[in-house]
Parts: structure tokens; sequence; C-alpha cells
């Protein structure tokens, strides 16, 4: 019995582990978190819509904020077609901050991107703020009076919405803004109600349920126009900073695969993003529309890039 | 009567013969998985997603059978702390200190039977405490700042020293390394890596899963090796099983106050169970006084860390199911699969998903009484699975050692870190130098050091910002009195027992 009993452990590890098949997504994190997510979604509307003839294979690749999967897929799996990598803004941040152990994004090929996750500013339900403009003046007057916790490390993309957004109002030194990175986006809320800190900053799906509980308010949502199922929340835009900060969620491919192949990949990941099934998976998890595929999405991977690194710079994260 | 009701509509769930299924299945898992060096039950409920998923279950299905897993583990853990003194998961790291001398006066039985029963007392007061007051508990995370948590941090520091109680700066010596390890990986405050050598694994840090089983696991398998067995844990021999029900009795005070002091360490998001069963086991010491002789194996020593972890893994669901913040590692993995199942735990949970929380809180129950059953009356069995020959339990151990740790990251480095943990536990062992302050440094120094440097982001570095609350000075004070009452009150203690320990023995 005893036997049985480590046979049927071990088999169940092996089972997460993974064999090999045809198609294979990688997720650079455990299994659970927004990479898993895309991994298991993607790969399995891709079968039951018929894109694969086979399930997609989903390996967890833990380690190093997603650098290990990275540098896996660029020193060992470079020329494998039959790989995508689950990638969202977090890749892309660490890429431009080269926290990949120096790796740089030109060794990858971003493919595509279906659905992001909007980024809100968010304040306690009694917060004297009542508009973005209202806090981002009482930062201007002294960026110190106002604390933003975030689910990301400093430097982070939370932390940057908070540094675009005070910078497009024209606030100068946007090092002293205070930020602090806690475990996750309900461990900022939880700060923010306890008003540890004055603002959170996260995405939407981070605090639909503390929305609709009434324990805070949505100042902003940094999206082009107001989300589905959350009109009465008013974009940035219209309140006249005009900056778009969503987190993106998408894939990257080895560098070293044909252009046909690429376009192929781009070509799924569109009828993905067609699909009633991706359709209702979005609503579920609070995501909206966001699809970019093929050099489309590169080139906005590329330039996003550039202006984290620029802004990443300005702070001091980076050299 | 609104909980009766609820709790009908829980039990309706819960009770249906499928889902009991899955509750027995799910403790008789989480146990073996709790008992097994090396798993523990984050690992128990990570390794089963998988499988919740290919079965289809739906997320009430799915939850009977994770948190079943994750009780079981907690309950399971304590088997291998007391008869290999190797603890089965982190939690049940307190109990080696009393379980396993107990063993060793040939008291094994006597101690899994008594661990059990507190492991039930914990649980069950932790899950009517869930059921009543979850949602008021919730708002009790709303208290603690950034300076709360460092002197909360603090206030387990504070105490270890009474952990050797031989040698207070081996101990010291023993969390400081602990806390050096902890420095390693991303730096949470400004997103750059730190003492990584440019190594991508360690990125992330060390994860104190690898350093636990490391240090207890495989250093005892060196220790093994080396003594041909003796002097090493391994066969421990168990007698017949009774019931001490004059032992269960006397210790129903500390059962009880475990409970409580465990319960609270675990709605605090990030303190967890670990620290819910070092803090229990240090305020019983403190309460016993010397005489209290704990760390000989006296029934106390496991009891209290027992019912302690217990609570703190269903006070640790409080801040999982209405806040969305994980209160321990297992929690982060059973939120993952709220997640995925669609259900986003948070303030509106409660209402918004009745039958998914009543048929949890049910199931808990239930899930209680069958590990009740399983741990006291059916323990052999598992005992049974660690009381094999040492030729068939050595590689045993070492092989679910490693099929563990790899099962986290998937990383042959954590396997190799595992085995330099194995060796510096070898080496401690042969220093005397206690190793579970190492534990407790790697497991709380990133969350203390953290908390610090957000309450000086805060405060713009003035310290007085960390005595700027009730809760605050509250626990400062109680970090100050734990560390210095030992020093005066062995003092006070010792001066008359010394004639009798002077006594010349010719």
């Amino acid at each position: 019995m005893t036997n049985t009993f480590r046979a049927l452990l071990t088999g169940a590890a092996i089972f997460v582990a993974g064999a090999a098949t045809a198609a294979e997504c990688i997720a650079p994190a455990n299994p659970g978190g927004g990479w898993d997510f895309t991994c298991r979604q993607i790969g399995k509307i891709l079968y039951d819509i018929g894109q694969v003839d086979q399930p997609v294979q989903v390996t967890n690749m833990a380690g190093g904020g997603g650098g290990l999967a990275f540098q896996t897929v660029v020193n060992e799996r470079n020329d494998d077609p039959d790989l995508i990598v689950a990638a969202s803004v977090a890749t892309q941040t660490r890429l431009a901050q080269n926290a990949f152990g120096g790796a740089t994004a030109d060794q990858v090929r971003f493919v595509g991107a279906i659905g992001a996750d909007p980024g809100v500013i968010v304040v306690a339900a009694d917060s004297p703020f009542q508009s973005l403009t209202e806090m981002m003046d009482a930062m201007k007057a002294d960026p110190g009076s106002v604390a933003f916790a975030g689910g990301s490390a400093a430097g982070g993309f939370d932390h940057l919405k908070v540094l675009q957004l005070a910078k497009a109002y024209g606030i100068e030194d946007v090092r002293t803004i205070k930020y602090i990175g806690v475990d996750g986006g309900a461990d900022a809320i939880t700060q923010t109600i306890g008003g540890f800190t004055q603002g959170m900053t996260g995405d939407m799906s981070e605090i639909v349920g503390f929305v609709q509980s009434g324990d805070v308010r949505v100042l902003a949502v940094l999206t082009e126009e107001r989300v589905p199922g959350f009109d009465d929340i008013p974009t940035a835009r219209e309140q006249g900073i005009d900056i778009v900060a969503v987190n993106w969620r998408g894939l990257y491919v080895p560098k070293g695969i044909s252009d046909e192949r690429f376009q192929e990949w781009a070509d799924r990941l569109q009828a993905v993003a067609d699909s009633d099934e991706w359709k209702e998976a979005m609503a579920a998890n609070g995501l909206a529309p966001f699809t970019r595929v093929g050099n489309d999405f590169q080139a906005f991977v590329d330039q996003s890039i550039e202006e984290s690194a620029a802004l990443s710079r300005e702070i001091g994260i980076i050299q | 009567m609104d909980i009766l009701s609820n709790l009908a509509l829980g039990f309706s769930v819960a009770l249906s013969p499928w889902t009991l299924m899955l509750a027995i299945l799910g403790c008789f898992i989480g146990t073996i998985v709790g008992a097994l060096p090396g798993l523990g039950p984050s690992n128990g409920v990570a390794l089963l997603i998988p499988i919740t998923f290919s079965m289809g279950l739906d997320a009430t299905a799915a939850l009977v059978l994770l948190t079943s897993v994750y009780y079981g583990a907690m309950y399971g853990g304590r088997i291998s702390s007391i008869l290999l003194n190797i603890p089965g998961d982190e939690p049940a790291m307190m109990t080696c200190l009393d379980g396993y001398p107990m063993a060793k006066n040939g008291r094994a039985g006597d101690a899994l039977v008594i661990s059990g029963v507190a492991s039930f007392v914990g649980a069950l007061l932790a899950t009517v405490a869930l059921m009543l007051i979850a949602p008021m508990l919730a708002q009790a995370a709303y208290l603690f700042g950034p300076a709360e948590y460092f002197a909360l941090y603090l206030l387990a520091f504070s105490t270890l020293g009474g952990i050797a109680s031989k040698n207070q700066a081996k101990a010291a010596l023993a969390s400081a390394i602990g806390l050096g390890i902890a420095m390693i990986g991303l730096d949470n405050q400004t997103g750059l890596p730190r003492f990584t050598g440019g190594n991508l694994h360690l990125m992330d840090g060390i994860d104190f899963l690898v350093a636990i089983v490391g240090l207890f696991a495989v250093s005892e398998v060196f220790v093994f090796i080396e003594s041909h067995g003796k002097g090493s844990a391994l066969g421990v021999k168990l007698g017949k099983i009774t019931v001490p029900w004059r032992d269960i009795w006397e210790t129903k005070w500390t059962m009880l106050r475990s409970s409580i002091l465990g319960f609270i360490a675990g709605i605090l998001p990030g303190a967890g169970a670990s620290l819910g069963s070092f803090l229990t086991y240090m305020m019983e010491k403190s309460i016993a006084g010397e005489k209290g002789k704990f760390g000989t194996g006296v029934v106390k020593g496991v009891a209290a860390p027992e019912a302690g972890n217990n609570s703190a893994a269903g006070g640790a669901l409080v801040p999982m199911l209405t806040l969305g913040v994980p209160g321990s590692g297992t929690t982060a993995v059973l939120l993952a699969v709220l997640m995925t199942l669609n259900i986003t735990p948070g303030p509106t949970l409660f209402a918004d998903r009745p039958e998914v929380v009543w048929g949890l809180i049910a199931s808990l129950l239930i899930a209680n009484v069958v590990l009740l059953l399983m741990n006291v009356p059916m323990v052999k069995i598992f005992v049974k699975i660690l009381m094999v020959p040492p030729a068939l339990l050595l590689p045993g151990v070492m092989m679910v050692s490693f099929v563990g740790i790899y099962s986290l990251t998937g990383s042959y480095f954590d396997l190799l870190l595992m085995i330099a943990f194995g060796v510096m536990g070898w080496l401690f062992r042969k220093l005397d130098i206690p190793t579970v302050p190492v534990i407790l440094g790697i497991l709380l120094g990133n969350a203390m050091e953290d908390n610090l440097r957000r309450a000086m982001i805060l405060s713009d570095g003035d310290a007085m910002f960390l005595f700027s609350s009730p809760i605050s000075i509250g626990l400062w004070v109680a970090a100050i009195l734990g560390f210095v009452a030992p020093i005066f009150l062995r003092r006070i203690i010792k001066k008359p027992t010394v004639p009798d320990h002077a006594k010349p023995v010719d």
C-alpha cells in the first residue's frame, strides 16, 4: 500500500511537470497566476475551436519573475515552432529594466495580446479625493502627501502607472512620490482601506469585489474608453490626463522560427480572440478587450519597453 | 437564526455522497502528504490542482477536496515530527521539540493521540470562529499596517532565544543566518536582485521549504548514515496506542489558549500557521516556566503547537475568503484555485456565493471529524508508512524530499540547494546549533524587512512611526517582555534550585 501511494504521488508530480506533446505553452510561474491562466485558457480554446489538433500542453516554469523561462527559450528552444510562452506587461517592464539577467526583448518575438486588465487608481470610500485631478493637485502641492500601495515591487508596473499619471499632470520630481510594494492587489487595498496609504494602484480584476462592497472608490480607469460593465468609472483621459496603462495578456514565441510560423501563431491567436469562449473567459476574469497580433503587437511592445526604460531611468531603478 | 439556516445550506451541499467521498479522500491524501517529510500542505494542494481540473469538479466539490487535503496535511505533519524528528510540513516544526523526545521516552503513541486531539480542538474552534465571525474578523486586517506587522514579527524573534535552553547565543547565530538567507533574492521595495550573483534561480529567493527539507529530512539521513542508525531518530518503536485521558484533560487550557492565539496569528495576512505554532509553543513554555521542562518531551509541548497550527490554518482562511489576501503559502494556492474557478474571494463572497462559503465551512467540520477518526484510532495506518525498515525508509525519505522539492518550481537548482542545506543541518547538529531559528529567519525575514522599509517610506524615515499605534506599542511591549523576562525569570527560579543540582553525587 505504501508503495502504491508513493507511486501515486510521484505520478501526480510528473503530471504537473508535463510530458512532451505537440504544442506547448510555458507559463513562467506556478499554477494559478495570470500567466498560468493565459496558457490554460488560450491552450484550451485553441484546441476547442480546432486551431490545433492535440490539446496544448501547459508547462509551469517559475523562476526569476519569468526570467528563467525567458532564458530557457532563448538558449535552449530558440527554433521550436510549437512553443508559445505566456507574457504580460510584467514581462515587458522587466525586460525594460534589464531584470532578466542581461536578456533583451529582441531575443524573442511577441506574437500577440488578446485581452487586458485595465489599470485603476483607487481610494478608500472615506477618502477626501473625489476625482483624479483632486488627487493630482494634492500631489502637485506636496508629492509626499499621497502614498500609494500596489501589488508590484517598486519600479513595477503598478508603480509606473502612478508615475506616468504624475508626469502627465506636470508633477516635476516624481521620485518623491511615496510607493510601497505589497504582496498583491488585495493586500494593497487592505492597506488603503486601513488608511496606511492614501491611494491604491492596481488592475481592475483585483478590485471588483471591494468596489461592489462599497469599501473603495475608483478615481480613474486607465483605458482609452470606459470599460463595459463599469460604465460609471471615468477614464483618466476624460479627466484630462492622457494615460493609457493596461496589463495585457499575451504570448511570445522563440526568435528562430520562420515568418510563416510566426504569422500562423498570430492568426491562431486572432481566432481565439474572436471566439465566444474567449469572450466569456474575459468577462469572468475582469479582462477588457485588447487585441493586437503579429507585427503590430511587436511594435507596440517595443515602444512600451522604450517608455518604461526611460521612466525607470528617471526614478533610478536602472542606470 | 441566519447562521443555522446558512449552515443547513452548507451541509446540504457537503453531505451529498459525492462530496463526502471527496472529503474522506482529501483527508486521507492530506494526512499522507502531511506525514511524508518534504511534502507539505502547499505541495499537496498544488499537486491536486491539475487532478481537480481534469476530473471536471465544480467549485464546491473542488474546494471540499482541496481544503480536506489542507486540513489533512496540517494533521499529518505531526506524525513524522514525532516519530522521525523530521517535520512533515513547516508548521509541524515546533512539534518536533517535545514530540520526538516523548517518542524516545517510549511515549510515541501518547504523543500521537494528544497531538491528534489538540489538532482537532484547534481546527474545530477555528472553523467555528470562521463560521461565526469571519466577516467581522476581516476588519482586523485593516488595523495592521507596516509598523504593526514589523512589531508582530519582532515579537516572534524576541522570544527565539528561549528555544535553545542551553545556549542563547547559538539560537541568535542561527536566526541571524536565517535572516541572512532571507535577504537573497529580489528586493521587494526596489525590485532589484540582491546576493544572487546574477543567478536567475536565486532571483525569487530561497524557498523555506527547500531549507526545511534540507535541514531536517536530508540531514537526518546523513546523521543516520554516519552513525549507522545509532543516535538517529529513524526507527523509533511504537507500541500499542491507548488514549491518555488524564494528559488530555490536563492540557485542556493549553489547547484552548493555543487555539485562540493560533487563530489570531492565522487571520493576520502573511503570518500563517508556522508563526501560530511558534508563538503558542513559546507562550506555553513561558507560562510553564523552567519547571515545565519544555523540550524534554512534555505533553503540553506537543499539544500547544498542534492546536496552534491547526487553528492558524483555519484562521488563514478568513483573510483569504473575505479579503482575497492569502494568510499563508497554502491559502495562496487555494486562492489561485478559486480564481481559476471564477470565484473571486473578497468582501462580497459571503453574500454572492453563500453555497460555496457555507459548503466549505460544512465540509471543514466534516473533514475535522473524519480527520480525528483517521488520526487517533486509525493513526497506525499512517504510522506504518513511516515505520518501514531503514533500508526502505532512507531512500523513501530522500525520494519524497526530491519529488516534493522538484514539484515546487521544477528546477534542479532547488535540489542542489536542498542537499546544501542537508549538509548545513548535519554540521549544525554536530555543533549543537538549533535549526528552527534558521527556518524562522527565512520564513519571516523578508516580511519583517519589507514592513520596516514600507514603514520608513511612509513616514519619511521617522522611527517614531513604528510606535504610532496602540497595537504596535502593545506588540513592542510584549516583544521586550518576551526577550527580557526569561533572563530574569531564570535567575529568580534558578537560585533556590542551585543547591539541588550542586549536590555532590558521590
